[in-house]
């Protein structure tokens, strides 16, 4: 017997019992909905925190020095907190210092930024993300500016008040009229806007585009930093594969500067995207680590109500078998006829929890601001598991059926 | 074509051991019908098992068609089944789920035939015993005798060398019984070799030999119909014996 005939009979006698049929293979499907859907969440989570966390924040090809981590998932003690807040702050100086050395081609921006209130006429808008930097900020955010201009190098020369605003901020503090030439208050100083930057969207849901970008030597900076005191330099090289080396000569620049002796720690700190994203990444390890052995628990379930009901389909099905016997069924076909018969089950169940797990990933991703991504691989692995525990859970009551005496079966009712 | 020479049959019942068949000697030729008869308990279920190659004997030799099968593997009497003995049972042992069609094709499925021939074939076992308007019907949707037609046809499929029915009327009324012995003597006399087991003189007349057991041993073997005059063939005790035997 061919394993065609052996799967056409498999999946007679699946069809003859549905309803049977379904809820023996209920475990299995349980299991590969979970595996499909957690990976799919995990990766676009994963896929999420690359392409919005980290690079909205940062960027890709670009890290920060500055006096302490801005972005802090890991638990940190109250020494670590301590040592980090006496550290010095990073200075004008120390900018142009580390600046001058790195001789990586790269853009540097000044950064300062911090939450302030901002006023229309009458309308306040609130907590909106002040940031104090020079023109090339823009460049190494990718920004792109819907209407206006971005302020130059020589308005930052002369610290001249102007705002280039988020688009949430513009509709806010102006609905209906065109923003550019107005001139709204930050502190009691007036700024008139030169320019309105296209949509970010939004990230955990928070608002992306609540902020306002002004040279950082305007006349509002004592709002958000101290005088000749930066939050970071900013720096961004125009290679990517370059940025380790750039960070390398920052740190060198930094720790001479400081006069740090070699046994000495940084008294300051780099932030990347991949910095920011090591948290992450540990979450998403652990998910990943106890991912098959979750999976594996429901697999493990589904294969022994695969093997119990093909016990039970072989006692069931005794005179059956003895009729194919007598038949010239030899007892390889009859291993075979069950075997195939369960592995049928079993990749049906796979195949209906890859569905269902699509289907909950598709849920996810129209609910959620997560972006569920379905992994190719683990559809082809729930295939896979599905064929590989229906086999695993049909050989013995198929070899059970296999060796079963003939005149036994056929007298069997 | 079939030869048995002192063939034994014991079966272990916890400590004894209980003696089935007790050496039996049989010759039978190509396109002989022949009724082995007995009452319970003589030996002609185990007897049927062994003609059909689903039991192997304690010792003794079997020989079909030149070969001797009573020492083979499972593997190999399965194909022994398959190619050579064609099963007719009491209660049909129609697969409940199948068609007809389905049920006739099984053992050309076992045989390795391709699905187009397999099927070719099976239409014309069907056709054969008159139910070519019946093969998309499943065995509960068929009357007993409908049934019976269908296993003959199942049997006959793979060109058997030998018919082995086991009370094949066991379950039918008189007509339809009548009508299944028609079948049978039709293939008869289409050169079909028909070995039938069973305890009904009147089913066993319709054979033209007669072998009657009792307590494992051929109490007689007569040629001609059981109820025709009698004709002794190689046992000389009279057919009262078979017939009284019930």
């Amino acid at each position: 017997m061919s394993l065609l005939e052996a799967v056409r009979f498999a999946f007679r006698t699946i069809r003859a019992q549905k309803l049977k049929s379904f809820f023996s293979l209920i475990g299995v499907l349980i299991g590969v909905t979970f595996l499909i859907a957690v990976v799919s969440v995990v990766q676009g989570m994963n896929r999420y925190m690359v392409d919005r966390f980290a690079n909205a924040l940062i960027g890709a090809n670009t890290f920060e020095l500055r006096q302490r981590p801005s972005i802090v998932m890991d638990d940190v003690t109250e020494d670590v907190w301590r040592e980090w807040r006496r550290r010095p702050r990073i200075s004008y100086d120390d900018a142009d210092y580390v600046r001058e050395r790195i001789r990586t081609p790269a853009t540097f921006a000044k950064f300062c930024s911090d939450r302030v209130n901002v006023s229309y006429g009458g309308k306040v808008a609130k907590d909106v993300d002040l940031v104090g930097t020079e023109e090339s900020y823009f460049r190494i955010r990718n920004y792109e500016i819907t209407a206006g201009r971005t302020f130059t190098a020589q308005e930052v020369r002369a610290a001249t008040p102007v705002l280039v605003v988020g688009s949430e901020l513009a509709d806010k503090l102006i609905p209906g009229l065109d923003p550019l030439g107005k001139t709204v208050q930050i502190g009691g100083l007036p700024y008139r806007i030169i320019g309105v930057v296209a949509k970010q969207g939004t990230l955990f849901g928070i608002s992306l585009d609540k902020f306002a970008v002004m040279p950082f030597n305007a006349p509002g900076r004592r709002l958000i930093c101290p005088i000749n005191i930066l939050d970071a330099l900013i720096v961004r090289t125009d290679d990517p594969t370059r940025m380790q080396g750039a960070l390398a000569e920052a740190e060198a620049a930094m720790r001479a500067r400081r006069q740090l002796k070699p046994d000495q720690p940084n008294n300051f700190a780099f932030q990347t995207a991949e910095g920011a994203l090591t948290t992450w990444q540990k979450i998403s390890r652990i998910l990943f680590l106890a991912l098959p052995g979750l999976v594996a628990i429901s697999l493990v379930v589904g294969g022994i109500v695969i093997m119990n009901i093909m016990l039970m389909a072989v006692s069931e099905r005794t005179r059956e078998i003895g009729i194919r016997k007598a038949l010239g069924a030899r007892r390889r076909d009859i291993l075979a006829q069950f075997v195939v018969e369960a592995a049928a089950l079993s990749s049906a169940g796979a195949v209906l929890g890859i569905g269902l797990g699509l289907v909950l990933a598709w849920v996810v991703n129209a609910l959620t601001p997560l972006p569920a991504a379905v992994a190719p691989w683990s559809v082809a692995v729930g295939v896979v598991l599905g064929v590989t525990v229906g086999i695993a859970a049909g050989v013995y009551p198929a070899s059970r059926a296999s060796r079963l005496d003939p005149i036994v079966a056929l007298r069997a009712e | 074509m079939i030869r048995i020479r002192e063939l034994t049959r014991a079966y272990e019942m916890g400590t004894e051991r209980i003696l089935a068949l007790r050496g039996v000697t049989l010759d039978i030729a190509r396109n002989e019908y022949i009724a082995i008869m007995g009452p319970s308990g003589s030996g002609k279920s185990t007897m049927m098992n062994l003609l059909g190659c689903l039991d192997t004997p304690t010792s003794g030799e079997y020989w079909l068609n030149g070969e001797e099968v009573s020492r083979l593997s499972d593997d190999a009497l399965a194909r022994v089944r398959n190619r050579e003995i064609g099963f007719v049972f009491q209660t049909f042992n129609l697969l409940p789920r199948a068609t007809a069609l389905h049920n006739v094709e099984l053992p050309l499925v076992y045989a390795g035939v391709g699905g187009r021939e397999r099927r070719e074939r099976a239409l014309r076992a069907l056709d054969r015993v008159g139910l070519a308007n019946r093969v998309q019907h499943r065995p509960n949707e068929l009357s007993g005798g409908q049934r019976q037609r269908v296993a003959i046809a199942r049997a006959l499929v793979n060109q058997p060398s030998i018919l082995l029915a086991d009370e094949p009327t066991g379950n039918l009324d008189s007509v339809t019984s009548e009508e299944i012995m028609q079948v049978f003597a039709d293939l008869h006399r289409g050169g079909q070799t028909v070995i039938m087991v069973t305890h009904e003189p009147d089913i066993a007349a319709h054979a033209e030999r007669t072998v009657v057991l009792r307590d494992g041993r051929v109490e007689s073997d007569s040629r001609g119909s059981a109820l025709d005059p009698y004709t002794p063939a190689t046992a000389p005790e009279p057919l009262a014996a078979a017939a009284g035997a019930r």
